[in-house]
């Protein structure tokens, strides 16, 4: 029963590459075909054929080359052929552009009629006026006056979300910042110093991944909550600092999420110091500010950027999370989380109160999640972007017609070109 | 190495005082435990708030009443948690058994299953099921557990509980369900076209007909097991585990499976005497599955042969399996009763709390009483924490799979299940060494919003009822016992790394 399973396990286009090299000697498509995921076998063997499949890199069949591309160029043009990473962007750029256009951003006032959360009447029990072709009996689309419906005081139920989403999105993005910022400065402080810096900082960090970061941020988000009191504001002062408590927030969050980015850094640097353009740079005279900023921080862009990413995508739920146990915010900001901790008791009467809040935060999380998978191969010199199946039929057919019309070249040589073809999809980071 | 522990040690005492002392700082900070006399409109206000400071020492400042606090602490003494007026230490012991009880399962689960999805998904690397898999590890990652929680609670458990009051049968759901089956199946078993369509049809009609056969039957409503489903599940798991481990080729481990898969179906009959005159107890059920794994050892070893060990293996997962079904078929037993209970009503399927108060139950029915309380919360934490492992596995597995070894071994002519088996899995698991015992060991801690979601009373609800509630003794005992297990994890965790590992040397 399991044998089969394993000894079967030739990738899907083992059949397809038997049509395409009918007369191919026997051992030298067993190398490429059979070892799955070893196929850097195939390659490795002749030197040519792997300079070739290398050289195509990116998309088999359309000849890219990635000489002469600088850094940033080559990881763009991974990444947008990164599908995932694609659909993330644009899913994020639509929630974005949907969430500004209609509710304004700061003092300039959105296009949508409800600028003002106020109550009002509840009509038809609340239920939302959205209507799409083909979902719940609609015929037509409309959005109506309450697209996602009123919430029990009548107050419209998209506005609030919208701003749900503003709120969210500016605590992701600042967490991300200020983690960013803490993270990379302890990281390549130790990773660059070592010794007693390296070892106070990452006692510092062990303090800090110690307990979990619900626990933490619950602690820091009571203690945000707490700032007027604390600090004996007048009404005034409490007002204002109400109003920016997501940015407070976010602050405190970031000063907790930085440390695994800190430890990634610093293992970058801790290999990067010990090469020679750094020495080089020494010798020239650098100072140490320089060494790091302009040598070796570039270097581990990939792993910061990468980081930073899921940082926000993580900022994202737990932002939600903290808001949904009354330790995130609260009135008079409105995040997703609370929309769905103030009406999750109404899941019975109202379930859209509960869907749409929901629905938004899975978007915006997942998008850049994808964006940072996509970020991540790009920037992965290991990785080589895998071609759709027809296009390694493509290219298959493309490199059997050229080495036909050469015919210069053996079948063997052919099915070993076309293994190594094979063999560019299975270096993917094993991370 | 005794160096190096004792190094560790000390550091993560340093860091556990450290790490105290600024949570308590903090803590002084963001709780006021007078923060509902302030507007209190009694007389007696001032008298109130005089109790209450001298009641919890507030008039001393707080770096002072940290020392007095860790005194205590120290010697014993973890505080009060001061609106009931209860020790934590009282508070404490019932929530740890809780949080427990529930992530226990749910790291169990999510680990097996999140291994082995991510194994099979690094083995067809590439592939629709490998993309398949990481979309649905992307989606789960990005999901908000409170609102999964609450959307399990609102369709699967009142779903449920609506369709056992009333059957009909959802066909379109059920076709749904067994399609996925199928692909997924299709995908993971993986081969030429040929075979995957086959693998395909099976799936499906086979998901089909037990989906079929459990509704139509009305064997969801009285669920069993019985000798005869025990007997067919054991012998196939033995087939199944003798295949994967030792292959079909090796007799002796093949027998050995069988052997214990037969003696076990047929140990159900004097087991049901057993457990119908003797009150059961969790000592007694672990004296029984330590007794049928030394049988298991025992068969194992009368096969023998040249590799002992792999029959014994296989002898003892196949008993362990076996010896699992009887105590479920046992638990199943009670369902009627159960099911008819004034406190269920016919409604099992529970949504809130960690038992059903008030129920009169022996040993077999707490078990299930249990179950059906454990089963939504084991399944939302699950959802969420099964697609980290399998991003972490996948990664594993295809790192191990490119290493020369394995090609070394493909060259030597072993057949796949031994190059995968033997050589890739052995190495593959080995990170989790530094993942597993920080996952056990945390769980203690509770998961904070599932336990509030679902109301049980567990650490980590303690932990948000007592920020809720001002309490600074049982939020400090919860840091401290969060924070010392996690550093006797991490120390775990390298200890265990540098055992199986020899490439690591641990140098003090």
């Amino acid at each position: 029963m399991s044998n089969d399973r394993f000894q079967n396990n030739e990738p899907d286009d083992a059949d397809r590459l038997e049509q395409a090299l009918p007369d191919g000697p026997q051992a030298d498509r067993e190398i490429g075909v059979d070892a799955n995921d070893a196929g850097e076998a195939a390659s490795a063997r002749t030197g040519e054929a792997t300079a070739d499949a290398y050289g195509r890199g990116e998309g088999v069949g359309e000849g890219q080359e990635v000489q002469g591309l600088s850094q940033g160029q080559i990881v763009w043009s991974r990444f947008i052929r990164h599908r995932g990473a694609i659909f993330g962007l644009v899913t994020l750029g639509l929630v974005i552009l949907l969430s500004v256009l209609s509710m304004g951003i700061g003092p300039i006032p959105g296009l949508w009629r409800v600028q003002e959360i106020t109550s009002g009447d509840v009509i038809d029990g609340g239920r939302p006026t959205l209507s799409v072709p083909g979902i719940g009996g609609a015929t037509g689309f409309a959005i109506g006056a309450n697209p996602f419906g009123q919430d029990s005081l009548g107050r419209d139920y998209f506005a609030q979300v919208m701003l749900g989403v503003q709120t969210s999105l500016l605590v992701a993005f600042i967490l991300g910042i200020v983690a960013l910022l803490i993270g990379v400065t302890v990281g390549s402080a130790a990773g660059f110093y070592r010794g007693k810096v390296d070892m106070a900082l990452m006692r510092f960090t062990d303090l800090i991944i110690t307990l979990p970061v619900i626990v933490l941020g619950a602690v820091l988000g009571a203690l945000v909550s707490r700032v007027p009191l604390r600090i004996g504001a007048g009404p005034e002062l409490t007002a204002s600092i109400r109003e920016n408590m997501p940015v407070m927030l976010a602050v405190a969050l970031g000063c907790i999420l930085w440390t695994g980015l800190a430890r990634l850094v610093r293992s970058e640097f801790l290999t990067l110091r010990e090469r020679e353009f750094v020495d080089s740079a020494r010798v020239a005279g650098a100072s140490d500010w320089r060494i790091i900023t302009k040598h070796m921080l570039p270097n581990a862009i990939g792993v910061i950027v990468v980081n930073g990413t899921l940082l926000m995508s993580a900022a994202v739920t737990l932002e939600a999370a903290l808001s949904f146990v009354n330790f995130g915010i609260g009135p008079p900001n409105i995040s997703l989380g609370y929309l769905i901790s103030d009406n999750q008791g109404a899941f019975s009467t109202r379930p859209w109160l509960f869907w749409w809040p929901g629905l938004f935060i899975i978007l915006i999380a997942l998008s850049i999640n994808f964006i940072g998978d996509g970020l991540r191969d790009a920037f992965d010199p290991r990785t080589k972007k895998i071609p759709s199946a027809r296009a390694m039929a493509k290219a298959e057919k493309q490199l059997v017609a050229s080495r036909g019309a050469a015919s210069a070249q053996s079948n063997g040589a052919t099915a070993v070109q076309s293994n190594g073809a094979t063999a560019v999809q299975s270096k993917e980071d094993a991370s | 190495m005794a160096r190096f522990i004792a190094r560790r040690l000390a550091l993560a005492v340093g860091t556990l005082f450290v790490l105290s002392f600024l949570m308590y700082g903090l803590l002084e900070f963001a709780l006021d435990p007078l923060v509902d006399l302030r507007e209190n409109p009694a007389p007696n206000r001032q008298e109130l708030i005089d109790n209450r400071i001298r009641l919890l020492n507030l008039d001393v400042p707080w770096y002072q009443r940290y020392f007095l606090w860790l005194g205590n602490f120290l010697t014993g003494d973890f505080g009060i948690a001061w609106r009931t007026m209860q020790p934590v230490a009282t508070l404490v012991r019932g929530a740890i058994a809780t949080s427990v009880q529930l992530v226990f399962a749910a790291t169990i689960i999510s680990i097996l299953l999140g291994v082995t999805i991510g194994l099979v998904s690094a083995l067809r690397q590439y592939t629709s099921f490998d993309y398949a898999i990481t979309f649905v590890s992307f989606l789960l990652y990005s999901l908000p557990i409170f609102w999964v929680a609450v959307l399990l609670k609102q369709f699967l458990a009142i779903g449920a509980n609506d369709y056992l009051q009333s059957p009909t049968v959802n066909w379109p759901l059920v076709v749904i369900l067994s399609i996925v089956s199928g692909l997924f199946w299709a995908g993971a078993l993986g081969g030429k076209r040929a075979k995957r369509i086959q693998v395909f049809v099976g799936a499906f009609v086979v998901t089909l007909a037990v989906f079929a056969g459990a509704l139509l039957t009305g064997w969801v409503n009285n669920p069993t097991i019985g000798i005869v489903g025990i007997g067919v599940l054991s012998v196939a798991l033995a087939l199944g585990v003798s295949a994967l481990f030792a292959g079909m080729n090796n007799k002796r481990a093949l027998y050995a499976a069988l052997t214990t898969a037969v003696l076990g179906t047929v140990l159900w009959w004097p087991l049901q005497w057993l457990f119908f005159y003797v009150e059961m107890n969790w000592l007694w059920i672990i004296g029984l599955l330590a007794l049928s794994l030394a049988l298991a050892a025992l068969i194992g070893w009368l096969f023998g042969g040249p590799d002992r060990q792999i029959s014994i293996r296989g002898a003892m997962i196949t008993a362990l399996f076996t010896s699992v079904l009887i105590f479920v078929d046992r638990v199943l037993q009670t369902w009627v009763p159960y099911n008819n209970a004034p406190q269920i009503r016919g409604r099992p399927l529970a949504t809130i709390g960690a038992s059903t108060p008030g129920l009169n139950a022996d040993f077999w029915m707490a078990q299930l009483d249990r179950a059906t309380h454990i089963m939504l919360p084991t399944l939302a934490l699950v959802l969420i924490s099964f697609a980290t492992y399998v991003r972490y596995q996948r990664g594993a597995m295809l790192e191990v799979l490119n290493q020369d070894y394995i090609r070394t071994a493909r060259a030597k002519g072993l057949s796949e299940r031994v190059v995968i088996v033997r050589h890739a899995l052995r190495n593959a698991l080995m990170p989790l060494a530094s993942i597993v015992p920080v996952d056990f060991i945390t769980l203690i801690g509770g998961a904070v919003i599932t336990e509030t979601i679902f109301g049980w009373a567990g650490m980590g609800r303690l932990f948000i009822t007592s920020m809720d509630g001002q309490e600074v003794d049982p939020v400090m005992f919860y840091i401290i016992l969060t924070g010392g297990l996690a550093m006797i994890a991490n120390l775990v965790a390298d200890f265990l790394y540098a055992v199986i590992d020899p490439r690591i040397r641990v140098n003090a």
